[in-house]
């Protein structure tokens, strides 16, 4: 009979022993499980808010921290918010162009006309040569400049050449208990995210809303696959959102569902993304032009005319977007750095020259996020796992107690087996061989328990928060760069080496049985 | 087949102090001959086997089994050596409760670095007359039939040395000669030299050799053990 049987047996013999004991050390094992599971999970729903396809966030002054939570994780509330004219300097002329024909302070067309009108002029009189066409030339470079001062669409925005992607969020939302973005189609349809930026968003139905849309208007919506299914949301549908709260009053514009994300596990699974320009026409999301503060002012150059707010306010045609004057934004997701030399130096200096300005701060998200696992997670992790071992070790003292108790009725028959001819290592290994059995068996059902609790949970509740889906046999990832293997399978040698620890004590009392005493007692 | 010659062995006593038990010259048993030792309670009978099995150590003296010197061995190399040579039968069985007759058998070859032969174990304990009972614990056993496994254990590896404590003490008169019998008729067969350990007359008196330990261990001889300091 092989050593391993002879261990078993014994096991057997005391089975009620064994099973408490086996039972004390699942229950450890299970609750380590489950603590490095929910780990691996809490991390990965955070670490995925650093694949999303941008790496600067823009906001107002405040908490980097709630800036970062609030913007990719839809966690906590706003602090603030910019003017759009601030978003607008991340974009390059054509867009900046596009957005400034909604301004109420639109001069561009009369400007334009009047500069084109003045160099007809010039040029019927003949004005193209000698001084005169140089004094011509001057005026029409001064009229081009001033032209370009007043009105902003003629210009890039101050960082737009260096920007590959500036996309606003506007927050303050809600639909049901999920938050409502406002955003442009540029978040699903250009953003690329993944480890390497290089995968698009997909539809699990419908498609990717438009900024204008012949039937919908500037009223689509695209849900999150959470939210879908919670809500009971389809495509087609057509959902009004709360205003400030989950159960702030209802806005009276319908969104059309047009698309649902297939699940991405990222915090995006779990909002409703609106077209800006629609959510900027919901009441109440305008800012009154009264109270824009001078700052404001001074970037705008160009304030609007009183007949122009007559003519204007209160009565915007549904399909005419809000003014820019009274847009503000939540956020600016970023996406800077091109291969170039001058796109990455400048990657790495924009965030200081916006946080020395008076209106926003810019913050690297993911270095956020590191700070933040660094400060709260990792010590109440480190915590919770030294708890759990604590645990083990006492379930490991068990094994020894239970053991060590049964030397005493087994002393005659560790000296038969002696006599039989095993020697004292022999039975030594014997002991060992069972604290194993017991440490690991003990381990492999807390496995089974510790995964069962977690994919319960997972079901229940982390799954609806996180957006994360915990399977069965998932492992929790690598707990570190350094060591890229899980934890749990480290279990299995740990409690290995606990097994030998504990059972020394009952196996060295097994080495030292005086066989001749022992024998006939 | 068996030779001792001048073995001495004490006990140690509480402050250090030394109790001779036993000092005998010279002791001998000629192969698939069968001795039976007698002597009084405490004499040092079971010692005396259990310095031959190496179970305890010499203080001094030669053990040679098949013209080898034994006694020397290192304790693990005594123990692979008993294992694979010698048979004991206990007093009082010494069956491991957790396994079965036929277990308790394959664990005496387990320890013999001897392949286990299942075949030898079942038609041992067919032997003994206990071929309906290989998976029977010693629990669901009587006395009689346990110490019969004790016996089938103790032929398992073909031992050449068979020894024999007591082994009809706690069995019931009835079954006493039966025992007595299995033990004589199998070390017959087998060619197995036998020293078997009694207080029972009747079974010495079946023996054609009958060795008293007080004749033949200096100590006994007609005076109690005196305790010795340690030197």
């Amino acid at each position: 009979m092989s050593l391993f049987a002879i261990a078993l047996r014994s096991i057997k013999q005391r089975s009620l022993a064994s099973v408490l004991t086996c039972f004390s050390m699942a229950l450890g094992v299970s609750l380590m499980v489950a603590v490095i599971t929910i780990h691996g999970v809490v991390q990965d729903s955070f670490r995925v808010g650093e694949q999303l396809g941008f790496n600067i966030l823009v906001g107002p002054k405040g908490g980097k921290l709630q800036l970062t939570l609030n913007s990719v994780y839809y966690l906590d509330q706003p602090i603030e918010n910019i003017p759009y004219a601030y978003y607008l300097e991340f974009k390059q002329q054509a867009d900046r162009q596009a957005d400034y024909r909604h301004s109420l302070a639109n001069k561009a067309d009369q400007l334009h006309w009047e500069l084109t009108d003045a160099t007809q002029q010039l040029a019927e009189l003949g004005a193209g040569s000698g001084s005169a066409g140089l004094l011509t030339g001057a005026a029409l470079e001064l009229l081009q400049q001033q032209a370009e001062q007043q009105d902003p669409g003629q210009r890039d925005g101050r960082y737009g050449p260096y920007i590959e992607l500036a996309i606003p969020l506007l927050l303050g939302d809600y639909y049901e208990s999920f938050r409502v973005v406002g955003t442009t189609p540029d978040l699903f349809g250009t953003l690329k995210i993944g480890p390497s930026a290089d995968q698009s968003y997909e539809f699990s139905e419908g498609r990717n809303f438009k900024a204008f849309d012949q039937t919908n208007g500037y009223f689509e919506a695209v849900v999150g696959s959470i939210v879908a299914r919670q809500a009971n949301v389809s495509v087609g549908d057509k959902i009004n959102p709360r205003h400030g709260a989950v159960d702030g009053h209802i806005h009276n514009e319908p969104f059309t569902v047009v698309g649902i994300l297939a699940p991405t596990g990222t915090p995006n699974d779990r909002a409703v993304f609106v077209n800006m320009d629609g959510f900027y026409l919901m009441a109440d999301h305008a800012k009154p032009v009264e109270e824009t503060p001078e700052d404001e002012r001074e970037n705008q150059l160009v304030e609007p005319a009183d007949e122009d707010l007559a003519a204007g306010a209160g009565e915007f045609d549904i399909r005419t977007p809000l003014p820019i004057e009274q847009r503000e934004v939540t956020a600016i997701l970023l996406r800077v750095g091109g291969d170039d030399p001058i796109s990455q130096l400048f990657a790495v200096t924009l965030p200081n020259e916006i946080n020395e300005g008076s209106v926003a701060q810019a913050v690297y998200p993911i270095q956020e996020i590191h700070k933040f696992f660094g400060t709260f997670i990792g010590p109440v992790l480190i915590l919770l796992l030294v708890i759990t071992l604590m645990i083990c070790v006492v379930s490991g003292i068990s094994i020894l107690v239970s053991i060590y108790n049964s030397m005493n009725d087994r002393r005659q028959e560790i000296a038969v087996l002696r006599a039989l001819g095993a020697g004292r290592s022999t039975v030594l290994w014997i002991i060992l061989l069972e604290s194993m059995i017991l440490s690991v068996v003990g381990g492999a059902i807390g496995w089974l328990l510790g995964h069962g609790l977690v994919t319960m949970a997972s079901a229940l509740w982390v799954e609806a928060r996180t957006g994360v889906t915990i399977g069965f046999f998932q492992f929790a990832p690598p707990i570190a760069d350094w060591l890229p293997i899980s934890l749990e399978l480290l279990l299995v040698p740990l409690l290995i080496c606990l097994a030998i620890v504990v059972g020394l004590i009952p196996a060295i009392a097994a080495y030292r049985t005086d066989v001749a005493k022992s024998l006939g007692k | 087949m068996l030779e001792l010659l001048d073995i001495k062995k004490s006990f140690p006593l509480p402050g250090g102090r030394q109790l001779p038990i036993l000092s005998i010259p010279k002791f001998s048993v000629a192969e698939g001959e069968q001795v039976v030792l007698v002597g009084r309670s405490g004499g040092g009978k079971t010692t005396l086997l259990h310095l031959i099995a190496g179970i305890t150590r010499l203080d001094s003296g030669q053990i040679i089994f098949q013209d080898k010197s034994i006694g020397t061995l290192s304790e693990p190399a005594y123990d692979r050596f008993r294992a694979a040579w010698m048979g004991y039968v206990f007093q009082t069985f010494n069956l491991l409760p957790a396994f079965t007759a036929l277990e308790n058998v394959l664990l005496g070859m387990t320890f013999a670095r001897k392949a286990v032969d299942r075949g030898r174990a079942r038609i041992l304990l067919e032997r003994v007359g206990l071929k309906d009972r290989l998976h029977h614990r010693p629990a669901a056993m009587s006395v009689g039939e346990q110490q019969r496994v004790a016996v089938a254990r103790a032929l398992a590896n073909r031992p050449r040395l068979l020894l024999a404590d007591e082994p009809t003490a706690n069995i019931d008169p009835a079954n006493q000669q039966k025992i007595v019998d299995l033990i004589r008729e199998t070390a017959l067969e087998e060619k197995i030299s036998l020293i078997m350990v009694t207080h029972s007359t009747e079974v010495a008196s079946q023996f054609d050799r009958v060795d008293q330990l007080d004749e033949i261990n200096e100590l006994s001889a007609g005076a109690e053990p005196t305790a010795t300091e340690t030197t």
